[in-house]
């Protein structure tokens, strides 16, 4: 028999059933390889005590006929999530040893189903970044390396603890959060699936606000069925969120039939941007070959506005950011200044309690909702952010789904694209656009670069239509056959 | 009535414009389930997005949409089915969010129009510029420590109306009288308490002044004016503040500025207005909001009689003057009690009664109309017993003072006490001839010529009569028998 | 657009973020770029385009009039920095 941690969660849910092992063992599999592979720095806090009585509850009720749809399933979640009793910390010190008195929506669902929580990941400080380097806990290490080559690389970010820490198959799946591309990017540097579902899908309660009309929550694991799996137990309709929608949710597990005779694949020609390394585009065409070669016929659209997304971003983000952020001054919770003037005590709080990163990003934000710049900068975003969206509506009339790169490169450096944020916010290039316009997008890893680094398609759907989605995503899977595994744990299996 | 501000380059005209905040009367909060109840022990009536806990998100109370929309209506004003929240971004110890949702842009309520009443009998229009609903802050206690301020949150996220007003207001009389209106078409409607001392209804005033019909001034806002003689005193107190300001060659300064209600002045708040910039933007946490005329409609139908409304009604269907017209609407639980005692009875002397008697009896006994002793039936009762002669007007009075206290049934006290007037003639006769008997000098005296004994003899034979005797029938008798 | 140290000073201000000289002359040209950088929506045309603030195609549903909430101050004030009362506790505030 193969590791319990090489199993993926479907295989995993069978194996539980049949008896072949106990919820706890699974837990402590993966407790083991936290352990083992905490040089990652992967998880913020690490919960084995409750991942094992959870473990333990999970055997009990199984034993009784009572399992949920996740029942036993070791997970991370992303330290985003406030989650009850545990520390909750966005990754920042001014939530640091923040205990939350309530549950998140997303990560109830998935107690509720039974899940194991195993820890909570590491991220980049209010889900503002994409190398994970802006933790007020660390950098997380991406699993992968450079052949040959021992540097350090990214996992992404923002979610780059849940994606290293499910690459490194810490953990057999984990939530993430995607505001610009903070699931799609890191899965695509990790080599792993990660999909990011409509705006409205998943509940936003209690779960720490970066840019509150495009954070959503998704998942990461290491299949597409895994992905449909965890993500049927966090979605639904929450009367807490006025944002989330009141729809069905759908059997996404039944979506992925393999069929996609007769489906148009939509290619983006706006996305073949300037400079794009070879290999990605090389990589592109052969997910159009593959599709093709399963019946779907692919057409080129037009988004024109693609252009614009990322400054669109960039000026809607940090606006949403700095109001929602006004919160931390150090009153009611978490980091505060020891000052005896209130001003002073605001200032000081917030001075030492965020990081560069999400100053800039306040400032920015600030700026742009002030008096005289108002409509020049957030109105003019928001029109902007109409026409981007408008864009994807005229495509999906003449296409059922869209196939792009995840990202515009395989993982970098840690400490690299650092001396410049315009640079790093290139990253989320091809992300960000589906996420102004609330779309459901998957990243899948379909390939390596000459230096062994896995590279991510994206898939983009409708509103609503993660099922496509999630089926033509399932078609790559196949058809990729990534069969890569990471250095760290190749190394650990040996 | 607008009142004139003496400078010594001539008059000057006060200009005023009124914000005024009101506590929607409504069990939970506007953007949660917590409770609204005042007074409770700190930070018992607050939840965890009253908190502004990480990840903490807003839900609409549909009845605080309802009760914007009440009384947007009351007001006369438009109701706009499509309105939008957005957040007012500035740092407060009491401000858990660091942003208070409101409205700014699109707000739930547009123009209209109320009437206000002015004590020289006039009426005058004043505009209403908008309405739009908002959370309250929570309460900041300076007082408690040396160094430190203490914070609760009860009363943060309790849902606001935010009622502003044109700038058509121009003395001092004339913004109570709107603040006055403004409260009872809100009790009226029963969407806010109007409790001024519990902080249910709270009034800013813009002041400017300017030369008669001249350009508008620059206006400061006066914070913290929390009662009706506050409007009038903060208003009298700023515009001669202005006035000399400007004439001693200084210009006004546009600021926020506080009413001290002890030292009676207003006060730069410098220190809180700097650079004030509160970056309105849309909440993107809630959607915007609407719903159909339909409903506005059917709200519509629901609605009660207005002040305007009632005060009319009761002018013409009761001949009632403007006053006390006035007086009867003050209240809605006034009028109701007032059209039960007139109900079937002499409106103008039921209005009497309630206005004169009841209010005075109940005013020095420190009781509201709903404590009163004597309810509207049983004032109609002792009205009617008035009307159809049983008892006179003075003897009314004593029989109304015992059912105050003993709470009994005028007709009760009436039959208990033997009060009933005496109509008979041949009774009333028979004193009058004994009072003649008794004063034959008077008798002598009156036919004499002294015609102010008259009076005399009427007292003495209600006096005889202990007050019983028929007024009319005594003073018929006494004519017959002196000029015999 | 550039930002001038001015500018960058305000804004910290507005936000609430102590910033040294040295920290707002290592901001500015930061703040500088990536205002640089967005600025080039100005190229877009917008005529008559409506703003949009949220993509959400739904009517929310709004909360019926009950109290299922509060009462819960342990909760609230389990992380508060300082506490005395059942109060928050903050520097006093100079009105
Ligand atoms: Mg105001
Ligand atoms: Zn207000």
């Amino acid at each position: 028999m193969s590791k319990l941690t090489d199993l993926t969660i479907a295989s995993a849910l069978t194996g539980l059933e049949n008896k072949d092992f106990t919820a706890v063992e699974l837990a402590q599999a993966h407790i083991d390889a936290m352990a083992e592979q905490s040089n990652l720095n992967a998880f913020i806090t690490e919960t084995p005590d409750i991942a094992l009585k959870q473990a333990e509850a999970s055997d009990k009720r199984r034993a009784s006929g009572d399992a949920g749809a996740l029942d036993g399933i070791p997970l991370a979640i992303k330290d985003l999530f406030c989650t009850n009793g545990v520390q909750t910390t966005a990754g920042s010190h001014i939530l640091e040893g923040f205990i939350p008195q309530y549950e998140s929506t997303v990560t109830q669902k998935l107690f509720d189903d039974g899940a194991v929580m195993l820890g909570k990941t590491n991220l980049d400080e209010f889900a503002m970044g994409s190398s994970n380097t802006t933790s007020y806990y660390g950098n997380v290490i991406n699993p992968w390396k450079r052949d040959g080559d021992d540097t350090d690389l990214t996992p992404g970010g923002s979610s780059g603890g849940s994606a290293a820490a499910v690459a490194a198959k810490i953990c057999m799946g984990a939530t993430g959060t995607d505001t610009g591309g903070s699931i799609r990017q890191p899965a695509s540097f990790c080599g792993i699936t990660g999909i990011k579902p409509t705006y409205g899908r998943c509940s936003r309660w209690g779960t720490v606000a970066f840019a509150s009309s495009l954070d959503q929550a998704g998942t990461f694991a290491r299949t597409v069925e895994d992905n449909a799996l965890l993500l049927r137990s966090m979605s639904g309709h929450d009367p807490k969120d006025s944002t989330s929608a009141n729809k069905d949710v759908p059997d996404f597990l039944a979506a992925l039939t393999g069929d996609i005779k007769g489906k148009v694949i939509g290619i983006p020609k706006e996305y073949r941007v300037d400079g794009m390394p070879e290999e990605i585009s090389a990589l592109w065409q052969r997910g159009i070959k593959w599709l093709e070669s399963a019946g779907a016929t692919t057409i080129e659209v037009s988004l024109p506005h693609t252009h614009y997304a990322l400054a669109t971003y960039y000026v809607i983000a940090p606006a949403e950011a700095s109001s929602n952020l006004a919160r931390y001054d150090g009153v009611r919770f978490g980091h505060r200044a020891k000052e005896d003037d209130l001003t002073d005590m605001y200032e000081i709080t917030r001075a030492e309690g965020f990081g560069d990163e999400v100053k800039r990003r306040i400032m920015i934000g600030t700026y742009a909702l002030s008096s005289g710049y108002y409509d020049a900068y957030y109105i003019k975003a928001q029109k902007v952010r109409r026409l981007i969206s408008q864009d994807f509506l005229s495509a999906f009339e003449k296409c059922d789904a869209l196939l792009t790169p995840t990202a515009p490169s395989a993982a970098f450096a840690i400490g690299e694209n650092e001396d410049d944020p315009i640079k790093m916010y290139l990253n989320d290039v091809f992300t960000v656009p589906a996420s102004l316009a609330g779309l459901p997008g998957i990243s899948i890893p379909a390939g390596v670069d000459s230096q062994g680094l896995p590279l991510g398609l994206q898939v983009i759907g409708r509103p609503w239509d993660e099922e496509t989605v999630l089926k033509v995503a399932g078609v790559v899977e196949n058809l990729a056959q990534f069969t890569y595994v990471p250095q760290t744990v190749k190394k650990a299996a040996a | 009535m607008a009142q004139m501000v003496q400078g010594e380059t001539g008059d000057w005209e006060i200009v005023i414009g009124m914000e005024i905040h009101a506590q929607i009367s409504v069990e939970s909060k506007l953007f949660s389930g917590a409770s609204t109840t005042f007074g409770a022990a700190p930070n018992t009536q607050v939840s965890l997005v009253d908190a502004a806990m990480p990840g903490m998100l807003p839900v609409l109370n549909e009845k605080c949409v309802e009760q914007a929309v009440r009384t947007g209506l009351g007001l006369g004003s438009k109701i706009n089915t499509y309105s939008v929240f957005a957040r007012k971004n500035y740092f407060y110890p009491d401000l858990p969010q660091g942003y208070q949702i409101s409205q700014f842009e699109d707000p739930i309520v547009g123009k209209g129009e109320i009437e206000i009443d002015l004590p020289d009998g006039s009426v005058k229009n004043i505009g209403i510029t908008r309405l739009h609903l908002e959370q309250d802050a929570g309460k900041s206690v300076h007082d408690q420590h040396p160094k430190k301020t203490y914070v609760d949150l009860n009363r943060s996220g309790c849902a606001l109306m935010e009622i502003v007003s044109e700038p058509d207001i121009s003395s001092p009389e004339e913004a109570t009288a709107y603040l006055s209106k403004i409260r009872m078409i809100l009790r009226y409607l029963e969407t806010c308490d109007g409790n001024m001392d519990e902080g249910s209804m709270r009034a800013d005033v813009n002041i400017s002044v300017r030369k008669l019909g001249g350009e508008l001034g620059t206006r400061a806002e006066i914070k913290n004016v929390n009662s009706l003689k506050a409007v009038q005193q903060c208003i009298e107190f700023e515009a001669r503040r202005q006035v000399d300001l400007i004439e001693d060659g200084q210009a006004v300064v546009q600021e926020t500025r506080l009413w001290d209600p002890v030292k009676l002045e207003t006060r730069s708040m410098r220190s809180k207005e700097e650079a004030h910039d509160y970056r309105y933007f849309p909440d993107p946490d809630l959607l915007p909001l609407t719903f159909e005329q339909s409903w506005v409609d059917e709200i519509k139908q629901t609605l009660p009689e207005l002040p305007d409304q009632k005060k009319h009604r009761f002018m013409n269907d009761f001949s009632l003057s403007r006053y006390d017209a006035g007086v009867l609407i003050a209240e809605r639980s006034r009028a109701d009690y007032y059209e039960d005692v007139a109900q079937g009875r002499d409106a103008k002397l039921a209005a009497n009664w309630v206005i004169n008697e009841l209010l005075g009896i109940l005013r020095k006994n420190d009781k509201t109309l709903e404590e009163s002793p004597i309810s509207a039936e049983q004032l109609g009762e002792l009205i009617a017993l008035i009307s159809d002669d049983t008892i006179s007007g003075k003897i009314a009075k004593d029989v109304f003072a015992e059912m105050f206290t003993s709470g009994k049934n005028a007709a009760t006290i009436v039959d208990e006490k033997g009060l009933k007037q005496v109509t008979d003639t041949s009774a009333i006769e028979a004193i009058v001839d004994e009072v003649l008997a008794e004063n034959p000098d008077n008798v002598e005296a009156y036919k004499g010529g002294k015609d102010k004994l008259f009076g005399f003899f009427v007292g003495q034979v209600m006096k005889k009569s202990q007050g019983k005797a028929n007024p009319g029938a005594v003073n018929k008798l006494l004519k017959e028998k002196l000029s015999s | 657009m550039s930002l001038d140290k001015e500018s960058v000073k305000k804004v910290a201000s507005l936000a609430r973020i102590r910033m040294s000289d040295e920290e707002l002359e290592r901001m500015m040209p930061q703040l500088s770029k990536i205002i640089g950088f967005v600025e080039q929506l100005a190229e877009v045309n917008t005529d008559n385009v409506e703003p949009l603030a949220n993509v959400v195609d739904i009517t929310p549903e709004l909360r019926k009039d009950v109290v299922n909430d509060g009462d819960c101050a342990d909760k609230v004030l389990k992380n508060a920095p300082e506490e005395i009362q059942g109060y928050f506790v903050v520097p006093k505030v100079v009105e």
